[in-house]
């Protein structure tokens, strides 16, 4: 077992899997020469050699078109969009194309592809760098949705991508790539996509986030035990599409409370969604209305506002105590 | 019924002030005393607050940000051939340029800084907003360009990019559309080498950028992109043909990011210090610094005298510009995203106001 960051852990994943199968294949802008802009993809120019690892040109549209052909013809593309905002460059061809070839040809053909990406804001980016579009993701059926939250989960989710038989959008939070150390364990592990994971439980209150924001709603749940006498119970979601609805209705049959925390816009978000499944499967289980802490519904600000839009341990503890008080 | 050349086309390279600050007496333009020391001042107003900014950067005042050093010739170059009532669509190095369009240094320094407030000028400057999707701006420019055109107006538009921004679909469609309605609108390349990490000729198989515009039917023109003068009489031609109704033109400028990608990169993972030299020595503040000794119109002193008075116009523009930011109000995120804040969002303003107000200022955050 070492320590490592996420950056390390994906890296670990990605020559893992080259390694293991040699129909993968790395590409995207600056992954090769210079391996990533947040390094991620560093040496794997330098083991694998440049027809399986190479720059693309800016073209986002070109990068998962492409990874589209790749797959359709039997390979296992992993390519990156430098920054998943850029996304929307290539909307048509993971949303209208990638998503659909199986559905649309009856199984005939499929495209096992990942595209990872960096996510998420709180870093002090420049405009479009931070953006948390992963609803935009689940209105694409045929597309599965992974964003994991620690370094460990992070290498075994990738790799569970990179073996899927479908398109995954590997969602990368760029706020705790370096800022966290997790021990990885020497030996290969993978991660089912469609599980969620509860990794603190207790019995008053279901908190339910993915990507950063998991650590700062274990700190939330940590200080509501101190200052609520209450157990919370936290569930890091993992993968936003399939999703786990089995672990989240479970831990609020027993709860009763919820409160759900992600930095993407409210309105149709991820939240919209977990409450909705919950109406469904367990409303006369609850003790109070489920609370929702995120981001405003407002473009992502510039960075020097950015403090404001982004949920904070404060807002997260006030949404936990209004729930308990209700 | 023979195999025969169908068409052929033809790229030229401008060059007339060359690095060693000769000039090539029968092409060169005739521009007023006061615009030759005017681009002056606003090239050597963008090397010195780029500068500045670095160590703003470092000190942690300042955000990420794109340097424009070495590229400082070519945005204002092209800009020199447009009236005050013409539209600029810049990228995001074109400082210089901005500058002699008139654009006050706080703006730069305001949105660099992380505040919208930094895209916030006069309209009458007709400068769209400053943009970060690479590539995205042609089409707004190939559609403003448009507007003039179906309102009967002569003015043009110019739209700068990079040598990157030539592999986005975005800018093959810009191309397309302006040639198809024959829009009065001239593109701008600054091919700096580099996006990012990866080099030019990994960008495009083309052998030049300019023959792009070939595809698409219209002109193509490759310049030495440090000479303000081969920018200037280029784009000239361009602006007069598109104001005359002739369509589009593409003019690729050659030249050299000197610095890192954004003060987030280390170009020395890409390119080797040798390269950099070779670049460094076509340099086009040197050239212009020559080309205005030779005509007598500058001097050791005059330049010491002008570095002086820029240092302390950037100066005062820094301190203005942390005052702005110091007394920001985080809640104006909510107010500019519709005409009139829907009654839902104006819940989510006074919810956040509850926050805010419990935690700190955009300054407190930002010297977190």
């Amino acid at each position: 077992m070492a320590l490592r960051n996420m950056v390390q852990a994906l890296n670990w994943a990605l020559r893992q899997e080259m390694a293991r199968d040699e129909r993968v294949v790395v590409f995207g802008e600056d992954v090769a020469r210079q391996g990533g802009v947040f390094r991620v993809t560093e040496g794997l120019l330098e083991q694998f050699g440049s027809k399986r690892v190479f720059d693309t040109p800016v073209s986002e549209a070109g990068i998962i078109g492409i990874s589209t052909g790749l797959a359709l013809a039997g390979m296992r593309p992993v390519c990156e969009i430098q920054f998943s905002g850029f996304m929307f460059n290539a909307f048509h061809q993971l949303g209208l194309m990638a998503a659909r070839y199986r559905s649309r040809s009856r199984g005939l053909y499929s495209v096992p592809m990942v595209v990872r990406a960096p996510w998420g804001g709180g870093v002090r980016a420049l405009e479009l760098h931070n953006e948390s579009e992963e609803a935009v993701y689940a209105q694409m059926p045929g597309v599965k949705v992974v964003i994991p939250s620690r370094p460990r989960r992070a290498r075994a989710l990738l790799v569970a991508s990179i073996r899927d038989p479908d398109p995954v959008v590997f969602l990368e939070p760029k706020r705790v790539y370096r800022s966290l150390r997790e021990e990885v364990p020497d030996e290969e592990e993978v991660f089912p996509i469609g599980k969620a994971e509860i990794v603190r439980s207790g019995r008053n209150l279901t908190l339910i986030t993915y990507g950063a924001f998991l650590q700062e709603c274990l700190q939330a749940a940590e200080l509501a035990e101190r200052d609520f006498g209450v157990t919370i119970e936290v569930i890091d979601l993992l993968t936003i599409v399939p999703m786990d609805t089995r672990t989240i209705v479970e831990s609020v049959k027993k709860t009763g409370r919820c409160v759900i925390v992600h930095e993407a816009p409210r309105s149709c978000g991820i939240a919209a969604e977990i409450i909705a499944r919950i109406n469904e499967q367990c409303l006369l289980y609850l003790h109070a209305p489920i609370a929702r802490v995120t981001g405003y519904d407002i473009p992502y600000p510039f960075f020097a506002r950015e403090h404001a839009y982004l949920p904070t341990i404060p807002r997260i503890l006030d949404a936990i105590r209004r729930t308990l008080e209700f | 019924m023979p195999r025969q050349p169908l068409v052929q086309f033809q790229v030229d390279y401008l060059q007339i002030l060359d690095e060693n600050g000769r000039v090539d007496a029968a092409l060169e333009p005739s521009l007023p005393q006061a615009t030759l020391l005017q681009i002056h001042r606003c090239m050597t107003l963008a090397r010195l607050l780029d500068r500045r900014m670095h160590i703003l950067q470092q000190q942690g005042r300042m955000g990420t940000f794109p340097s424009c050093y070495g590229q400082e010739a070519a945005g204002l170059g092209c800009v020199l051939a447009l009236r005050p009532d013409d539209w600029l669509v810049p990228a995001y190095r074109e400082t210089s340029a901005l500058f002699y369009r008139g654009l006050p240094m706080k703006n730069v320094l305001l949105f660099w800084m992380g505040l919208e407030e930094g895209n916030y000028w006069s309209p009458q400057l007709r400068v769209l907003s400053i943009p970060i999707l690479i590539g995205s701006q042609t089409l707004h420019a190939v559609g403003i360009a448009l507007a003039c055109q179906i309102r009967g107006s002569d003015e043009v538009t110019m739209v700068f990019f990079g040598d990157g921004a030539t592999s986005e679909g975005d800018f093959h469609e810009a191309c397309n559309l302006a040639g198809v309605y024959q829009a009065p609108v001239v593109f701008v390349c600054i091919n700096n080498q580099y996006a990012i990490s990866v080099p030019r000729c990994l960008q495009s198989h083309s052998e030049t950028l300019a023959q792009k515009a070939i595809a698409y039917g219209f002109p193509g023109i490759v310049v030495d992109g440090n000479d303000v003068l081969a920018c200037y009489v280029a784009a000239q031609e361009a602006v007069q043909r598109a104001r005359r109704g002739q369509g589009p033109t593409l003019i690729e400028c050659l030249t050299y990011r000197l610095g890192p990608h954004t003060t987030a990169d280390d170009p020395r993972r890409y390119r080797s210090e040798q390269e950099r030299l070779q670049w460094e020595a076509k340099d086009p503040l040197k050239r212009w610094r020559i080309y205005l000794e030779q005509r007598g119109l500058w001097s050791e002193s005059q330049q010491l005298e002008l570095e002086r008075e820029l240092l302390a116009e950037i100066d005062a523009a820094v301190r203005q510009a942390e005052y702005d930011l110091a007394h920001a109000d985080p809640l104006e995120m909510f107010d500019f995203v519709y005409a009139e804040l829907p009654p839902d969002l104006a819940a989510q303003r006074r919810e956040a106001a509850e926050h805010v107000a419990q935690t700190d200022t955009v300054s407190a955050s930002a010297r977190r």
